[in-house]
């Protein structure tokens, strides 16, 4: 395994990117927003706050979800990484893309990703949700476009696409 | 086109949920924006901005920092590589970079180029600038006081390329703009009156948040520039960087990839400026992707002050108002002389009245450039208008509604001289807002308040567009169109319209926009325009390829026109059909050539200025109910009501859509949203954490949309354009709805604060006259 870096002062990464290891050369200060922007070409994954308020950067961490812009890289290694351009598979969207394509729940897009994998960790958390529960799980992602009731929509539809008759229903 | 003229449209595409056309690429992380491009060899810009909000530059070392390995370039006010280092498109009152003198905390100094991000935030802490600092406006009462310095030497500055407001002359001072007029005699209508009812009002600047800050890649090739940039007006960034570098327009390209949002702050020319004049510099292209803090001090929203009278008969007539506002343009007028004019010609209302007064002006600070945000100018005043209303109301022992259905303008009425006469049903909108709001039925316990409010957008800006419709050997259409796909949905109803006039179904529509190069010019997407008057033209476009097709139908069935039908992709003759592709093959005699149809808008009467529009009436209209806790002042929003009155609606999931995105914004206008500015004009609230964008959990608990298809709007089949008016009905609703829960507010957001003391102060007896104004 070429674990060494050749720069020794960049760190070597080794992690699983939607379901591909990657193993790549860092710095320790490298953001993970940027590793997978800049280096993975997996600009899905938007940047916007900053800050962890917005939600435009989630990713899904061993499953739940992470802002990208407040992670340091390093902290994904060894772990799986789920991004947007995880989710779509080769028989086409996953059940949550479809079901905001379908509820409209999605004008400029910038948000949309983030709002997408939000939702994946939500429903396999909890398959049935709430309302209340989604506007809950939910309140880490802004969007600026929708006013979120078409938003609410889809994952309510999606809950209902990806839920118990999906098996999943065995998460707490 | 006679025959195309006769035939009625079959409605087959248009009328329908249609789905999005890029909701796919949305969803999948595949669509790109300017933040996702890379070119080869493209290096990374960064700006250092002034800490100070007004200081005089002595001097820039940029030794240190041109020492840094990976630095490619340091750019200053003194070394900008543009013939003309001045742009805006009202006043030319900016300067690429400060030169000698900064007015705003954030404005930027030095940009500089490097091989990589982290490099170029390295850099820009090695580069040592020396201020001497002034004194500092940072409110309008300062900036207008009799000693105050001047930001701009305002005599001599030269117009901007599209200030379309005529001759401005202005006098030594921080006004960049004055916009008055009167009508009638205002100082007889108000002794004449049984009620007067005055109040002065404070607006904040709220931050527009696009969700993708502002991002600018700009590449040189000799003389040619390409700027591929997040912004809304393509064309009329195209024409400043000419005319910043005395070029050919045609010399300069701008492409326009998806937009995470705009909302105005993406309107006009903001980073392309800088981007362009460091590329230049470096001689390779250059990225400056801003960090939200820095799109927050690049454009905003105006703050106002204003100061409203309004006069009324003891039965509830209205009669007269009389308007003075001040807006805070910041540093630089950007926008603002339009905001400015279009907030003055709003401040009536839409009323009926016997005279009315309004004087206006653009100020300067030293705060960060404000120009457009969503609803400018309806929501700055509508709010103030709408509360002098409804105390009149209560006063005359009217409801809210009563004295609306007996004051608003009916349709045909004049809403301002010369100006386009009323194009909406008023008083049909504010029912179905009553209806909305169950206004018979008693309100729930507690501190509950149903507010209503209406007033009018000048829409459509200058209507002046174009666009392209190729259609391909195989039937298969593209259409080539210079609107920007700003999240608003535009592509999606373009698509439909050329589907419908071509009668193809909408997958055999591709739409391509926003690269100045290959798509057709578009006077800009803002103002409610691009359905209406983009729209027109891509219908007309559509309609020219059908027309041709008509002809070679014609010519291949040896039959006049008048015989023939266009249906399912093919023209038919009875039951007798040709497809499209056949119909290409036999005009050009192989497989292959393209059908070429071509739409314009111009200005049916005169000029298309601003004075003799607007295209048409945007009805900013909206209903709310509100419940305050009493111990805290927390409002909650327990309902919203929009009314879209669209003519058409020629996608009404879309339309809703924006209704409900308006009416969120309005909820944070009205409730959340304020930039706070010290007094050395530093904004306090610069991140998101601290300042508060409507998260769902602001939602109200119910939302009541309204579409209204009178077919009275001079777009595609009846359709006029949406997406402002909610924001400043529902904005200005929830002040009403508060006033007539018993909590007077004048200053706005109301802030559980303001709530909180506007309700100890009735508690006491007194009258509110507003807390913390700045």
């Amino acid at each position: 395994m070429p674990l060494e870096t050749t720069d020794p002062a960049k760190m070597r990464l080794n992690a699983t990117v939607n379901g591909r290891v990657v193993s790549l050369e860092i710095e320790p200060r490298a953001i993970l927003l940027d590793v997978l922007r800049d280096d993975l070409q997996l600009t899905g994954t938007k940047r916007s706050c900053d800050t962890q308020v917005c939600g435009a950067c989630t990713i899904l961490l061993d499953g739940l979800p992470v802002s990208a812009c407040c992670t340091l890289a390093y902290e994904i290694d060894g772990r799986e990484v789920e991004t947007i351009e995880g989710l779509a598979g080769p028989d086409g969207l996953h059940p949550i893309q479809q079901a905001f394509v379908d509820r409209v729940a999605i004008q400029c897009g910038f948000c949309t990703p983030g709002f997408v994998l939000t939702t994946k960790a939500l429903l396999t958390e909890n398959p049935c949700p709430t309302r209340s529960e989604i506007e809950d799980y939910l309140g880490g992602n802004l969007c600026r476009c929708t006013g979120y009731w078409n938003i609410l929509e889809a994952v309510e539809d999606a809950a209902a696409r990806v839920g118990p008759a999906n098996g999943r229903s065995e998460a707490p | 086109m006679s025959a195309l003229a006769a035939a009625p449209p079959l409605l087959t595409a248009i009328g329908h949920d249609a789905p999005r056309i890029d909701a796919v690429a949305k969803v999948t992380g595949e669509a790109q924006f300017a933040g996702d491009l890379r070119l080869h060899g493209m290096a990374y810009g960064r700006l250092l901005r002034s800490p100070y909000a007004h200081a005089r530059i002595v001097d820039i070392d940029t030794s240190r920092a041109e020492a840094l390995p990976g630095v490619i370039a340091v750019m200053t006010g003194r070394d900008l590589p543009a013939v003309d280092p001045y742009y805006g498109h009202a006043l030319k009152d900016r300067p690429i970079l400060a030169i000698d003198r900064v007015r705003f905390v954030g404005e930027p100094v030095v940009a500089v180029a490097a091989e990589s991000p982290p490099i170029a935030d390295e850099v820009i802490t090695l580069i040592d600038v020396t201020y001497e600092e002034l004194s500092t406006v940072v409110t309008i009462d300062a900036a207008l006081a009799p000693d105050a310095p001047h930001l701009h030497d305002v005599v001599n500055l030269r117009s901007g390329l599209f200030h379309g407001l005529g001759d401005i002359h202005l006098e030594p001072g921080n006004v960049c703009y004055h916009h008055a007029f009167t009508r009638g005699d205002v100082a007889q209508a108000f002794a004449a009156a049984d009620i007067v009812v005055e109040g002065e009002y404070d607006f904040p600047a709220v931050y527009q948040y696009s969700l993708e800050p502002h991002t600018t890649i700009a590449q040189w090739m000799g003389d040619d520039l390409t700027v591929w940039s997040s912004c809304q007006h393509p064309f009329l960034v195209r024409a400043e960087l000419a005319d910043l570098y005395a070029l050919p327009v045609a010399a300069v390209r701008v492409v326009v990839p998806y937009l995470g949002g705009g909302f105005g702050s993406k309107s006009y020319t903001k980073m392309e400026p800088i981007t362009s004049a460091l590329a230049r510099k470096t001689g390779r292209p250059v990225r400056i992707a801003n960090s939200i803090d820095e799109s927050m001090v690049t454009t905003r929203r105006h703050g106002m002050k204003a100061w409203l009278r309004t006069a009324a008969t003891s039965d509830g007539r209205l009669l007269a108002r009389e308007v003075r506002a001040w807006f805070d343009t910041g540093a630089y007028a950007d926008n603002g002389p339009r905001v400015v004019a279009t907030g003055a010609d709003a401040a009536p209302g839409p009323y009926r009245w016997e005279a009315v007064q309004v004087d206006a002006w653009g100020v300067y600070t030293n705060t960060s450039p404000a120009g457009s945000y969503r609803a400018f100018g309806a929501s700055h005043l509508q709010w103030c208008g709408e509360l002098q209303v409804d105390e009149i109301a209560r006063r005359c022992g009217l409801d809210a509604l009563q004295i609306r259905e007996r004051n608003l303008l009916h349709r045909g009425e004049s809403v301002r001289p010369g100006g386009k006469p009323l194009d909406a049903d008023l008083v049909g909108d504010i029912r179905k807002v009553a209806a909305g709001l169950d206004w018979e039925t008693p309100k729930p316990a507690g501190i509950v308040g149903r507010g209503m409010s209406v007033g009018l957008l000048a829409a459509g800006a200058h209507p002046v567009s174009t666009a392209i419709v190729r259609m391909e050997a195989d039937g298969g259409v593209t259409l080539l169109v210079s609107s920007t796909e700003v999240g608003q949905g535009a592509r999606t109803v373009f698509a439909q319209i050329v589907a419908e006039e071509l009668a193809l179904p909408l997958e055999k529509v591709r739409v391509l926009g926003g690269d100045t190069r290959v798509t057709p010019y578009d006077r800009s997407t803002g103002a409610s325009r691009s359905t209406t008057i983009a729209g027109l033209g891509v219908l007309r476009a559509a309609a020219d390829v059908r027309s041709q097709l008509l002809a070679i139908g014609s010519r291949v069935f040896d039959l006049p026109e008048e015989a023939l039908t266009v249906r399912a992709a093919a023209v038919w003759h009875e039951g007798e059909p040709i497809p499209y592709p056949d119909l290409i093959k036999a005009h050009f005699g192989m497989v292959g050539g393209e059908l070429v149809g071509h739409g314009e808008v111009r200005p049916e009467r005169g000029s298309g200025s601003y004075a003799e529009g607007p295209v048409f009436w945007e009805v900013c209209i909206g209903g709310a109910e509100v419940a305050v806790d009493a111990e805290t002042g927390r409002v909650t929003v327990n309902k919203t009501v929009s009314v879209a009155d669209v003519g058409k609606a020629l996608n009404p999931r879309l339309v809703e859509a924006q209704e409900m995105g308006g009416a969120m914004q309005g909820i944070g206008n009205a409730l959340h949203e304020e930039m706070l500015f010290d007094r050395t004009g530093t904004l306090l609230n610069a991140t998101l954490f601290e300042y508060h964008v409507p998260a769902i959990a602001d939602m109200p608990d119910t939302f009541v949309s309204n579409i209204v298809e009178n077919a009275d709007g001079p777009g595609p089949y009846g359709a006029k354009g949406v997406g402002e008016g909610a924001l400043a009905g529902v904005a200005a609703a929830i002040a009403t709805a508060l006033a007539d829960a018993g909590v007077q507010i004048d200053t706005l957001p109301a802030t559980p604060e303001r709530v909180w003391r506007a309700l100890a102060a009735r508690e006491a007896g007194v009258v509110n006259e507003g807390d913390t104004k700045r």
